[in-house]
């Protein structure tokens, strides 16, 4: 009876060890990139198991950025987390479980890859919008994403600012350009997709506000030849930062493995396949490559115009800040 | 726990001691203080534990931060919204809510009982779907908006478009409170009423009415408790403008999408303690209507 027991537990504990010896790394995302990274893993597994010769199991929690930021922070076990604005990143190294210098821990501020905004017009462009100017038209309807509520919306509003901007306007000048785009604003999306349905399915608007890499996916899920996609003169550059969650890494020992699948990101085919799924790699060889997806446009960063998103977060998007006062001062 | 056991023990001993010793009056039900122990501790696990949370991230901030955060012109605005739609679907519901209710009640006809489970369906149905499949709907060219649009009728991303998935959600509260009341009315009551000269609309006023009020109240006050929480179904539909469709939910989603947990709560508590004030007042309408319709009769 005993004898059997043992050799029963011993089963277990070798059946449980097999388990335990491929290492598992979960991956906390934002939603769009769920199928950019379900392509990325596989294709890391099998680069893993031929350079250390293991393993591994990679896990995905997608939701909306900051909902996985906060998740992440009240204790989720994700061991990177890739995200699409620093601010969420930003916020996980305040709350101690992201190192304080993130930013430099990955080459390119450590954002492999990286989108702009740009419009999405009907097919044909029946209104004949060119550039941000077009938008502030009267009878133009904009459909764009709420900056309260997302991402997408805060960097369509900083790149419409500073577009105006860089056209030498002054900050009155940049806000009464805002505001006037915001004037024909009839819907304001909750957040990216909420706004592709509203311009899409309710045919709302006349020129949709998004990321590049949105425009992949409204041509695969509502046919291509439905909107043609409008590269404004000017855009801002839109980093997808990455980092590795310290708190996660140290108990379950996968800082190597961590690292090595952040890494991999910056890799040639890593590249290939954000390009391949419409987010701008840094590699200029492979962003040649694609040339015909990304059409080149100027772009300015954050960094340039607002010092950094935590404080265009203060100065725009805060109760009180400079979005709220294009609704609430007549 | 120690709340619980210490009023466990009593109702322990209470079969085995017919005297009781000094307690002043045995009830004739048993088991009063297990229950009592077993609500407290219910209640805080399930209740009071993650509202008083709530209370304490609030306490984070200082109290001018606190009246900024929940008095900036665009909460203000959200809150007009957000409580006078919910009252009007609210209203909306008693009336038509009762009518449904009177329906399947008092009449028969064939398909009676998928009607009844119909009713339900806005309990059951994810409220993101609801919103959706109503701005589908509504929206400019929906199945009905391309008709209402034309004669310039906008429901959809409008505040009417909050108080229509207002309405859907409450629905059943109202049919759900009133109907088994409904069913317990004694018809002999109206026969009666009828046969001592009645008009039809005396019965519905003097007799039938306040039979139902008490349940009408309270179908009333959950279809507007459960309004002013709603967020799923009204996002989609609301076209979520400031100042002008912005619902309070989306107002505190907002401030968590910008990791202000404290401004976020700030907000809540306020909405909390508004809709605890309503649902007090509509709790003490109802004490009121039935001490009056006891009294005089």
């Amino acid at each position: 009876m005993t004898s059997k027991f043992k050799i029963a537990l011993a089963t277990l504990a070798l059946v449980t060890g097999g388990i335990s010896s491929a290492q598992t790394l979960l991956n906390g995302s934002y939603d769009v990139a769920r199928e950019f990274y379900k392509d990325y893993n596989a294709a890391f597994i099998a680069h893993y198991k031929k350079t250390a010769g293991k393993d591994v199991k990679i896990d995905q929690s997608h939701g909306g950025s900051s909902a996985i930021a906060r998740s992440v922070a009240d204790g989720l076990d994700a061991d990177v987390v890739t995200m699409n604005t620093s601010t969420d990143v930003e916020f996980l190294a305040n709350a101690g479980v992201v190192a304080k210098d993130w930013a430099k821990r990955f080459p390119d501020n450590a954002s492999p890859t990286t989108s702009t905004m740009l419009f999405l017009v009907r097919n044909g462009n029946p209104k004949g919008i060119k550039d941000w100017d077009d938008l502030v038209k009267p009878g133009i309807q904009v459909i764009v994403v709420n900056p309260k509520t997302g991402g997408n919306g805060r960097y369509a509003y900083l790149a419409a600012w500073g577009y105006a901007k860089k056209k030498g306007a002054s900050d009155a000048q940049a806000a009464e350009f805002v505001g006037k785009l915001y004037k024909n604003v009839p819907v304001l999306g909750k957040g990216g997709r909420d706004a592709t349905t509203v311009f899409l399915q309710r045919n709302i608007g006349d020129v949709l506000i998004t990321f590049e890499s949105e425009v992949l996916s409204v041509n695969k899920e509502f046919g291509e030849g439905k909107v043609d996609a409008i590269y404004p003169s000017i855009s801002i550059l839109a980093e997808n930062p990455v980092a590795v969650v310290e708190r996660t890494v140290a108990k379950k020992g996968t800082a190597d493995l961590a690292k090595a699948y952040l890494n991999y990101l910056y890799s040639d085919e890593g590249q290939e396949i954000a390009a391949r799924h419409a987010l701008r790699p840094r590699s200029q060889a492979v962003l040649k490559k694609y040339a015909t997806t990304f059409k080149p446009v100027q772009l300015f960063t954050v960094q340039e115009l607002f010092g950094s998103l935590s404080e265009a977060q203060k100065v725009h998007f805060n109760d009180g800040g400079q979005f709220d006062k294009l609704y609430t001062v007549k | 726990m120690s709340s619980l056991s210490s009023v466990a023990s009593p109702a322990a001993v209470l079969p085995g001691s017919p005297a009781g010793g000094k307690r002043a009056a045995r009830r004739v039900l048993p088991g009063f203080h297990l229950t009592l122990g077993y609500t407290v501790l219910y209640l805080s696990l399930i209740v009071l534990i993650p509202i008083s949370a709530l209370f304490f991230k609030t306490f984070t901030l200082t109290l001018d931060q606190f009246w900024v955060a929940v008095t900036s012109p665009r909460v203000l605005a959200s809150y007009r919204l957000t409580f006078g739609a919910s009252l009007i679907a609210a209203l909306v519901n008693l009336v038509f809510g009762m009518l449904v209710a009177w329906v399947l009640v008092r009449y028969t006809f064939p398909g009676k009982k998928l009607v009844d489970a119909l009713v339900d369906l806005p309990f059951a149905l994810p409220t993101a779907v609801a919103g959706i499949s109503l701005t589908a709907l509504l929206a400019g060219n929906g199945w009905l908006g391309q008709y209402l649009e034309p004669m310039g009728i906008k429901l959809a991303f409008t505040p009417a478009g909050v108080v229509i998935a207002l309405i859907f959600v409450g629905l059943p509260f109202v049919v759900r409170t009133v109907q088994p009341v409904l069913e317990d009315a004694e018809k002999e009551l109206e026969e009666a009423a009828t046969s001592l000269g009645a008009t039809r609309l005396q019965i519905f006023t003097k007799v039938i009415l306040p039979h139902i009020m008490p349940a009408l109240l309270t179908g009333f006050a959950m279809a507007f408790a459960r309004a002013i929480g709603e967020y799923g179904s009204v996002i989609f539909i609301a076209g979520n403008m400031p100042m002008i469709s912005e619902i309070t939910p989306l107002i505190i989603i907002g401030k968590l999408e910008q990791y202000d947990y404290a401004g976020a709560t700030a907000v809540a508590v306020v909405m909390l303690v508004l809709s605890f004030i309503l649902l007090l007042v509509i709790n003490a309408l109802q004490a009121w209507q039935r001490r009056n319709a006891g009294a005089p009769a």
